[in-house]
């Protein structure tokens, strides 16, 4: 092994003539140069376009120089090399762009009015209103939803990992897999078809059962996957003393993996917090408070980011970007939070 | 859980026959486990019966809708279902529905396998970390985030790279543009690509950190250049999870709404060219003909929706089947 470092560092016949370190640098910059160049020369008028020559510029640029002194091989690799960075750096450029637009463009009328208010004496057109009547739908039709689909998706997960064998547990786990992509409209026109047979109007509980529909598979997963994280050792243990395997899972098994689960469920309610198609086939959207998600329409916080963007105009544009952020930071602190508790609570 | 079976009772000295007889009445008799074990193999089964509800009555619907309908419902390209009698099919939907994914396609596998080849074997490990953080967090931004993004942001946007397009390849009629607002398919294509990035991304990240050390090392060993070694050892050793990815990736373009309602301006027509209206999506069209639907027009959107239904399964069933394969397999590389 040393001779070998030894023999490189020499720069001995065993390894062949490389570039400098700071070279890929040299040629971003010589690359840059000659685009923006080119990009006044021409007189082309987007930063876009410049960007594009210096990267088309720097990955030819690269296999030269590279091919010139360090032979073919090498300089594919530093070909694909820059091309991973290139895909890395484009791919970075809409997300950012997204989180910044969202971030400036939502605090322009987000403030405590925005929050306390509802749209209902506002037309869409005119400035202020907010979005109390859509938080408070929102909760509702998400705390039911967690509700309903949370035990499912964690007594599920319970019969998979512990009672399951046979054809019953796998065709579950199988139709839990099919059930992951169920687009959410579907299940928002699943729940449309038995309000048509039960002549039933729009109400939020309905929005509730379509999302409980989308969250059950992804609670069955995760509490699935920390279940089987539970050493066997701990049921034994607790099964040795005589105790009954209800309570052996109630009392040793769920409590151990309790983090993953709550981690799971959060990442869920995260999930189906920003789901718009169920709630706008079901629960319609209404500007008026309406805190009873059992009786007439009721908003929800992604229904009326596309109720605004649909009506058009600055002043609703300006409230669907504040709803927007309002949203994303809900969804982003539960991820947070939720990922925090899994690192805290891992089974140890 | 093979304990449970042999566990159940505190060892005795009775003879194996015996406690097995013992354990099977005891495990009957025994209320609690009973009542729990009823209650967990309960929710199993309504995770069935609501999957084939889903089926029943979407079909159940949809055969209302179809039996009325006047014209095919595959082949029929417009869609007045509040016409007497009402006429719609899906032929539109299904071409812009496969257009937008495959244009999707085309632009996020490719580069989401590159960010997640950039994660695992080029990015400084420092960074690595934070960034696959971050992509998880962008997994998790809403779909209407996006389409409010797409619409607004993206749309006005693309105009140059439209007129580009259509300068430099309008000859191909493919990408011929008529200098209309870009919110045709190419605009959907593009913002459902960003938004499946995140997915694919993750999932062929978590293969790839699979790969065997001992796979590269030998690579190395042989004097193979970093890129060969991903050549040769880590993108064989992905393959079949890239594509599970890609196709998990597939069915959720397939299926996304909201992003396509608000960024794509639909037309009941069939287009060549991408950069011209033409085509709509099955989940888009319900979105935004569900407001003006009577009864009729919503038991035809639940029938379009079915399509919808069908065609995701197979390919999550598809993705499955090539996850459980491999699995199977996975044993002989470690």
């Amino acid at each position: 092994m040393s001779t070998a470092a030894v023999t490189d560092k020499r720069g001995g016949s065993l390894s062949g003539a490389r570039l400098p370190k700071w070279s890929p640098w040299a040629i971003a910059a010589g690359s840059v140069a000659v685009a923006v160049g080119i990009g006044l020369g021409a007189g082309l008028g987007s930063e876009v376009q410049w960007g594009l020559i210096a990267a088309i510029l720097f990955v030819l640029g690269t296999y030269g120089v590279a091919a010139r002194v360090e032979g073919r091989r090498q300089a594919k690799d530093r070909v694909a090399t820059s091309l991973v960075w290139v895909a890395f750096l484009l791919a970075v450029v809409p997300l950012v762009s997204l989180v910044w637009t969202t971030v400036s463009r939502g605090v322009k009328v987000l403030d405590v009015h925005f929050l306390t208010h509802s749209m209902g004496i506002v037309a869409d057109t005119e400035t202020g209103g907010g979005i109390y009547h859509a938080i408070i739908g929102s909760l509702e039709q998400v705390g039911l939803a967690t509700l309903i689909g949370a035990p499912i998706g964690v007594l599920t997960a319970v019969y998979l990992v512990e009672y399951g064998r046979g054809r019953l547990a796998q065709a579950v786990t199988f139709f839990v897999d099919v059930m992951t992509g169920i687009p959410s409209i579907v299940a928002g026109l699943f729940i449309l078809s038995l309000m048509l047979i039960l002549e039933l109007d729009p109400f939020g509980f309905a929005g509730s059962l379509a999302l409980a529909i989308l969250m059950m598979p992804v609670v069955v997963r995760s509490t699935e996957e920390m279940l089987k994280l539970v050493p066997n050792e701990l049921r034994e243990a607790s099964l040795a003393l005589g105790v009954p395997k209800w309570r052996t899972i109630l009392k040793v098994v769920l409590p151990t993996a309790i983090g993953g689960i709550t981690t799971g469920v959060m990442l869920a309610i995260a999930r189906i917090a920003g789901e718009t198609a169920p709630v706008l086939l079901l629960v319609f959207g209404n500007p008026f408070i309406n805190t009873d998600p059992f009786e007439g329409a009721q908003a929800s916080l992604p229904l009326y980011i596309y109720q605004q963007y649909a009506a058009g105009g600055d002043a609703a544009y300006d409230r669907a970007w504040a709803a927007s952020l309002t949203l994303i930071a809900f969804v982003m602190i539960l991820n947070l939070v939720a990922r925090g508790i899994a690192r805290w609570k891992t089974p140890r | 859980m093979d304990i449970s079976t042999t566990t159940d009772v505190p060892p005795s000295a009775s003879p194996p026959s015996l406690t097995e007889r013992k354990r099977a009445a005891r495990g009957a008799t025994r209320p609690g486990d009973r009542i729990f074990l009823g209650l967990s193999r309960g929710s199993g089964i309504l995770l069935l019966v609501i999957m084939a509800a889903i089926a029943v009555f979407l079909t159940y619907r949809a055969s209302l809708a179809i039996s009325r309908d006047h014209g095919n419902f595959l082949t029929t390209f417009e869609w007045n279902t509040n016409l007497t009698p009402p006429s719609f099919g899906i032929a539109v939907l299904a071409f812009g529905t496969i257009v937008s994914s495959v244009i999707a396609m085309v632009i996020a596998v490719p580069v989401a396998v590159a960010i997640a080849l950039f994660l695992t074997h080029y990015a400084p490990r420092r960074l690595s970390g934070p960034i696959a953080y971050v992509i998880d967090l962008l997994a998790a931004v809403p779909s209407i985030v996006y389409g409010l993004w797409g619409a607004l942001i993206l749309v006005p946007h693309l105009r140059g790279l439209y007129g580009w397009l259509d300068t430099y390849f309008g000859w191909t009629g493919i990408l011929s543009w008529e200098e209309g607002a870009p919110r045709t398919m190419l605009a959907v294509g593009i913002l459902l690509a960003i938004m499946i990035l995140p997915i694919i991304t993750n999932v062929s990240r978590e293969v790839f950190r699979q790969v065997p050390r001992m796979h590269e090392e030998a690579a190395l060993a042989l004097g193979a250049t970093r890129w060969e070694v991903v050549r040769m050892s880590v993108l064989p050793f992905g393959r079949s999870g890239v594509i599970s990815a890609s196709m998990l990736g597939l069915g959720r373009a397939l299926g996304e709404t909201m992003a396509v309602a608000t960024v794509l301006s639909p037309d009941y027509d069939i287009h060549a060219s991408l950069l011209n209206p033409g085509g709509g999506t099955f989940a888009q069209n319900i979105a935004s003909k569900f407001g003006e639907a009577s009864e009729q027009g919503r038991d035809a959107l639940i029938a379009s929706g079915l399509v919808l239904f069908v065609i995701t399964l197979l390919v999550n069933g598809a993705a499955r089947a090539i996850i459980a394969r491999r699995k199977e397999y996975s044993g002989a590389n470690a």
